[in-house]
């Protein structure tokens, strides 16, 4: 049974090549240095097509002259990429610059023979050795070891991918890095998403020389979060849920994969928030969004309690009480209104209390901290759950880079959904948090690199 | 959640330092008869409400018996004036400092001891418990909030035309109000108070709390202070009003360094809230946090406000709460907001007694047994304190300092008022024809007219009470009161709804009523209805000589020459007062010659060649020449041709306009020399019904329940209007379903010049609706 299970897994793990028709048969059956000209193209086969299908495509594409059928062209194009060798040229990067944070993906390859070691140039060995021999870089830039994916084969390298992140104020001098490690002889397209990939575009000409690939926050998004849950997190589901989400005591974090992952409800907190009601790989659209996120919880906790630092902001909000600054039902009503069935433990006023000068002047900066956490996390919960209802969408899918090591907050999500909802929705959670726009950008590298 | 805040604990330390601003038997009226109590105290504010009797004098006409004739002269009736006792309704909102005060007053001038219990709502009812009763001596009955928010709601947006607005702050008038709907069901409240509650109302009884928010006013207030060590809620909103939201937002443009273009945000929309201070590492002004605070919580309302409107399909939104409360800085937020997140489908409801709603709503409660919910009530301007300017100059702290105490007080009117079934679409019909807050030029002159006038009203009032001494003193009195009105009228143009020359009128007869003139033209009425009569019979007969269509025309005149006799005109009540003989030739020649200014007398005239209609209603206008001597040969002439007249006239006096009471004795009398009439009469083919206005205006949308019963059962397929202030200050665009006759003389040569016409020019206005299943029996053969 175990052992099964790892097969699938496995085979999931090598999933890129599976969604796509054609790179499934290219995955089977060709040498692993060929790649397939559009692993995360949409031209051919459905993207949540199963690895049945592909299969049964793959027996199809074999034995059938079907003219015109995506085996064929796959084939056709096989041939042609064959003889350009189109590979894009390392270093591979992707990179999705927001509002607060730059995300940044690498791609370390492992399989570099020593042909290729003695060719690499040297400027492109020192990024190399730089980025994966240290988990830090300069005062702000962070890797996260704990997310990286190993022995993932991309386009037909095997590597490792890393997942780096520094604050977008820190932009202009990793531009000068790039500069002054000259990176633009390296090549000569960077593939960059976010807002800042057009803020930051001429200052990348101008001062380090290199020309940016823009790319659309959303699509990058999409595509990123598709293939890293296909390819799984080493080995294990890349998603998770909370079990019994209303009680605390009993609540259960559970990994999960999103089978036929269609609609869905795709909730990005940044800065600020955008919901997506997404139907295929292709097919979404930008329901709404607010200003109301991880942007304004880290900015109202910095005024309220001097903090600096997410991780300030968070430890804080861990220790406190919202409860001395909320306003509740019970505060109120002396207990539950059950002229409209509200709790006396709901949240009648978010910093209610803190209309009194007494209160004001009594209250610690953990339980400032934390109400700011607990009324942002709500609102964002309840405007989810009103835009899951109003496009008839049962899984909400809770990503973005507020959620990184934040379980008040992906506790609270999935509890309102659940609470609000009477056990119709469903609060779903990724572990690459706020890092997909960075990969579906790299995956955009390597599709176009390979275009005709 | 409603309004939950309790009183901030820096103003209730100096409860007796302040003075009431005004006498406070000026604002606490008829507590002597008041009876069923109600409070309703929030976080700043108490309202109370009470039920009382007023005692108006008023004019009533009865005819002479024929035995005691010779006694009295001429006079064909009698005026009496008689003590008549309505039922009204009185509002007064104050600031919590002032409750001790103000209960210990009304406690000393409670007179009715059958009042037992009062009816509580709001977060400080229960705070302020105990000091009620001991105070009262009343027992404290709460109510549900929600439960007395909707039932106000309710009630006002039935009652009181104009009540709803639209906030448009960097329009010509920032505020535009909202015809009265027909069927106010179903709606959406948003109540903003320390959090926000979302109620979805669909019938008197039947609503629900479908959704609501943490992220309220309290949030505004208690995030605001912690940011800006700022204490009061105005304060905060004034810090805000100061405020560069830019400067602490995140935009998209600090993202995208401009548009994202492909979703089509702006870059100057508010990607993340706070954002900048989570980054820059700088001070920040307070009106800066608290600017970008405003725009956080009001869009997200707004956002929330939306999303349920979309998923309950309603496109009536109004907000409500101490978050609103005629704060122009909220209101200009959340309309904004409401139109981003709709793009224009939904608009953001206001009302201009929202604050009252809680105390309305208790005292309802209070009052189910005398079933106010099956009667009309109108509100009276002369005792009601308007909408406070909200002119984003003004500092909120002086508002809130001038709006001390502000009154509401609503007159039971006699049974209900409906809509004319005839009306093309009662849900568009706009009676006035001007909106005075919109046109500022057109405001100016008439407030300027109506200050003008103001001696010759006095003068009047006093001239028509000879055997009262003190109706001088009462008349300076009721001098300053609607002079007050005018100058309040010339700074907050929004204070009563949209102006226009109707409610200027309206306020100016509720002012007169209030100091105890119910009818200053009473006696000249009855001069004039007595000169006429004589002058009928003649009349007549120089009509019936003419042939059929020079009588046609005739008749038309005369009625517009009749309306040239108009008191209320100032241009011709200089003439009348100067020439009591001006006859009825003479103004006949007075009037343009055709082709008239408005000229559709040809049609009339080709429709006249057709078949008869089956019943006219005319809305008819003055006394004296204009209803005997015009009207009435023309109602004559109708029923001649088989069409059956009902003569709508007002139920009470307004300046020299005819009432349903004078036009019976008139009509009985007129019966007695005109067989025609008389068999009119005889055979119910003439009948009366009163408009249930008392107004030298008409608005179509509230009349009397009997007189749009008469319309449906009669099916009356022609509807006259008669003068200036019924068919052009309003009507003057009224679409009716079936065939209407618009007359009047202009005799205001302002008016005349806007219409392009001069004085004494001719609106003679005969429309046909658009061709409908029907329009083929109305085609003359």
């Amino acid at each position: 049974m175990d052992k099964a299970k790892s097969m699938i897994d496995k085979k999931g793990a090598s999933g890129p090549f599976h969604v796509n028709n054609c790179q499934s048969q290219r995955g089977f059956h060709a040498n692993g240095s060929c790649c397939s000209s559009n692993t995360f193209g949409s031209s051919t086969g459905g993207p949540n097509s199963s690895t049945f299908e592909n299969m049964h495509h793959l027996h199809r594409g074999d034995d059938a002259e079907c003219n015109g059928s995506p085996a064929k062209r796959c084939r056709l194009r096989r041939r042609t990429e064959s003889l350009r060798r189109s590979r894009p040229p390392f270093p591979w990067f992707g990179m999705d610059i927001g509002g607060t944070l730059v995300k940044l993906v690498y791609f370390e390859p492992v399989d570099i023979t020593a042909e290729e070691e003695q060719e690499e140039v040297e400027n492109l060995k020192s990024i190399r050795r730089y980025l994966t021999s240290n988990v830090a870089y300069g005062k702000t830039g962070v890797r996260d070891v704990h997310l990286e994916l190993r022995n993932l084969t991309m386009c037909g390298r095997t590597g490792n991918l890393h997942f780096i992140r520094f604050p977008t104020q820190a932009m202009h001098h990793f531009i000068q890095m790039g500069r002054d490690k000259n990176f633009s002889s390296l090549h000569t397209t960077l593939c960059a998403t976010g807002g800042g990939a057009y803020k930051f575009e001429n200052d990348f000409r101008t001062m380090a020389d290199l020309e940016l690939l823009k790319l659309d926050e959303l699509d990058c998004l999409i595509r990123g979060l598709l293939f890293v849950d296909r390819v799984s997190f080493n080995g294990h589901p890349e998603g998770y849920y909370f079990q019994n989400p209303s009680d605390t005591q009993s609540c259960v974090k559970t990994t999960c994969t999103l089978d036929n992952p269609f609609p869905m409800l795709l909730v990005n907190i940044g800065s600020g928030v955008s919901i997506l009601a997404v139907y295929s790989e292709n097919n979404y659209k930008r329901v709404t969004g607010t200003s109301l996120g991880g942007g304004t919880f880290l900015g109202l906790c910095c005024l309220l309690t001097g903090c600096e630092t997410f991780e300030e902001a968070l430890e804080m909000a861990s220790k406190g009480d919202s409860t001395n600054v909320d306003k509740l039902v019970k505060d109120i009503y002396g207990g539950d209104y059950e002229r409209f069935g509200l709790q006396g433990s709901a949240v009648a006023s978010s910093f209610g209390h803190m209309m009194s000068k007494e209160k004001r002047d009594s209250i610690s900066k953990e339980d400032l901290a934390r109400a700011t956490l607990v009324t942002i996390t709500n609102n964002i919960g309840s405007i989810a759950r009103m835009c899951a209802v109003n496009e008839k969408i049962e899984r909400v899918v809770f990503v973005g880079n507020f959620l990184r090591i934040n379980t008040v907050s992906t506790k609270l999500l999935a509890y309102a959904m659940d609470f609000w909802s009477k056990g119709q929705l469903r609060a779903l959670f990724l572990e690459h948090e706020g890092y997909f726009g960075a990969v579906g950008a790299l995956m955009e590298l390597l599709k176009t690199t390979e275009d005709p | 959640m409603a309004e939950f805040v309790r009183v901030d604990s820096s103003t209730s330390g100096h409860t007796m330092d302040k003075s009431i601003t005004l006498p406070p038997d000026e604002i606490f009226r008829n507590l002597e008869n008041a009876k069923r109590f109600a409070i309703d105290i929030g976080g700043s504010l108490t309202k109370l409400a009470y039920y009382s009797t007023v005692q108006h004098k008023v004019a009533k006409v009865r005819s002479f018996d024929h035995t005691t004739k010779e006694a009295t002269g001429d006079n064909l009736y009698e005026i009496s004036v008689q003590e008549e006792v309505t039922a009204r309704l009185h509002f007064i909102k104050f600031e919590n400092a002032y409750i001790e005060t103000c209960l210990d007053f009304v406690k000393d001038h409670l007179v009715n001891t059958e009042t037992k219990v009062i009816k509580a709502t709001g977060g400080g009812a229960h705070k302020f418990k105990e000091l009620i009763e001991r105070k009262l001596g009343l027992k404290v009955d709460k109510e549900d909030e929600m439960t007395c928010l909707i039932k106000g709601c309710n009630f006002v947006l039935r009652n009181i035309p104009h009540e709803a607005f639209v906030y448009a702050k960097h329009a010509d008038s920032e505020f535009r109000f909202q015809t009265t709907q027909p069927d106010i069901f179903p709606y959406l409240l948003v109540n903003i108070g320390s959090g926000v509650s979302i109620v979805k109302v669909e019938s008197e009884d039947k609503f629900e709390r479908i959704g609501g928010s943490s992220i309220g006013g309290g949030t505004f207030w208690g995030l605001g202070a912690l940011l800006t060590k700022t204490k009061r809620f105005d304060e905060l909103l004034q810090l805000a009003s100061k405020g560069q939201h830019t400067s602490v937002d995140m935009l998209v443009k600090d993202i995208y360094g401009g548009s994202y273009g492909s979703l089509g945000l702006t870059g100057d929309l508010i990607a993340s809230s706070f954002g900048k201070s989570a980054t820059a590492d700088k001070e920040f002004s307070k009106e800066d946090m608290a600017k970008s605070l405003l725009h956080m919580i009001s869009n997200d309302i707004g956002q929330l406000a939306c999303l349920y409107a979309k998923l309950h399909n309603l496109s009536r939104v109004y907000f409500g709460g101490f978050f609103i409360r005629g704060h122009p800085v909220t209101m200009h937020t959340i309309t904004y907001s409401i139109n981003f997140f709709t793009k224009g489908e939904v608009q953001a409801l206001f009302l201009r007694h929202e604050g009252y709603l809680g105390a309305i709503g208790a005292f309802l409660k209070g009052a189910e047994e005398d079933n106010p919910n099956q009667y009309s009530w109108g509100e009276n301007y002369a005792g009601s304190s308007g909408l406070m300017s909200v002119s984003p100059d003004m500092n909120p702290m002086q508002r809130a300092r001038s709006g001390t105490f502000d009154m509401l007080e609503m007159d039971r009117l006699e049974g209900k008022l409906v809509n004319l079934p005839l009306l093309q679409d009662a849900s568009s019909y706009i009676p006035d024809t001007v909106d005075l807050t919109e046109d500022a030029h057109a405001r100016e002159y008439w407030l300027y007219c109506f200050e003008e006038a103001l001696d010759g009203v006095v003068k009047r009032a006093v001239a028509s009470q000879p055997d009262m001494p003190e109706a001088a003193e009462r008349a300076e009195k009721f001098r300053q009161k609607y002079r007050h009105k005018l100058q309040t009228l010339r700074h907050q143009p929004f204070a009563y709804g949209s102006l226009t020359v109707r409610s200027l009128l309206d306020t100016r007869e509720h002012c007169l009523n209030e100091f105890n003139f119910p009818d200053p033209y009473s006696k000249i009425k009855q001069r004039e209805n007595d000169m006429a009569l004589k002058y009928y019979q003649k009349a007549v007969k120089c009509l019936d000589e003419l042939s059929w269509e020079e009588r046609q025309f005739a008749l038309v005149r005369g009625v517009l020459a009749g309306n040239v006799f108009d008191w209320g005109a100032k241009a011709v009540s200089d003439v009348l007062e100067s020439d009591p003989e001006f006859g009825f030739e003479q103004a006949k020649r007075q009037l343009e010659e055709r082709p008239w200014l408005v000229d559709s007398y040809d049609q009339w005239f080709e429709r006249l060649k057709g078949p008869p209609h089956k019943c006219a209603m005319f809305f008819v206008d003055n006394s004296g020449v204009d209803i005997i001597l015009g009207v009435m040969p023309f109602v004559r002439e109708l029923l001649s041709r088989g069409t059956e007249v009902v003569l709508a006239s007002n139920s009470g006096p307004a300046l020299n306009d005819v009432t349903n009471g004078e036009l019976q004795i008139l009509t009985e009398s007129i019966a007695a020399m005109d067989p025609v009439i008389q068999a009119g009469l005889r055979e119910d083919r003439l009948t009366l019904v009163q408009s249930g206005s008392s107004s030298p205006c008409l608005d179509l949308s509230r009349l009397d329940k009997v007189l749009a019963m008469v319309v449906r059962e009669r099916k009356t397929d022609l509807v006259i209007i008669e003068g200036m202030g019924r068919a052009i200050h309003t009507n003057y665009y009224a679409m009716l379903r079936c065939e209407s006759l618009k007359m009047a003389v202009i005799k205001n040569s302002w008016l005349a010049d806007r219409l392009g016409g001069k004085l004494f020019s001719v609106v003679f206005k005969y429309e046909v609706p658009a061709p409908s299943q029907h329009s083929a029996a109305l085609t003359p053969s």
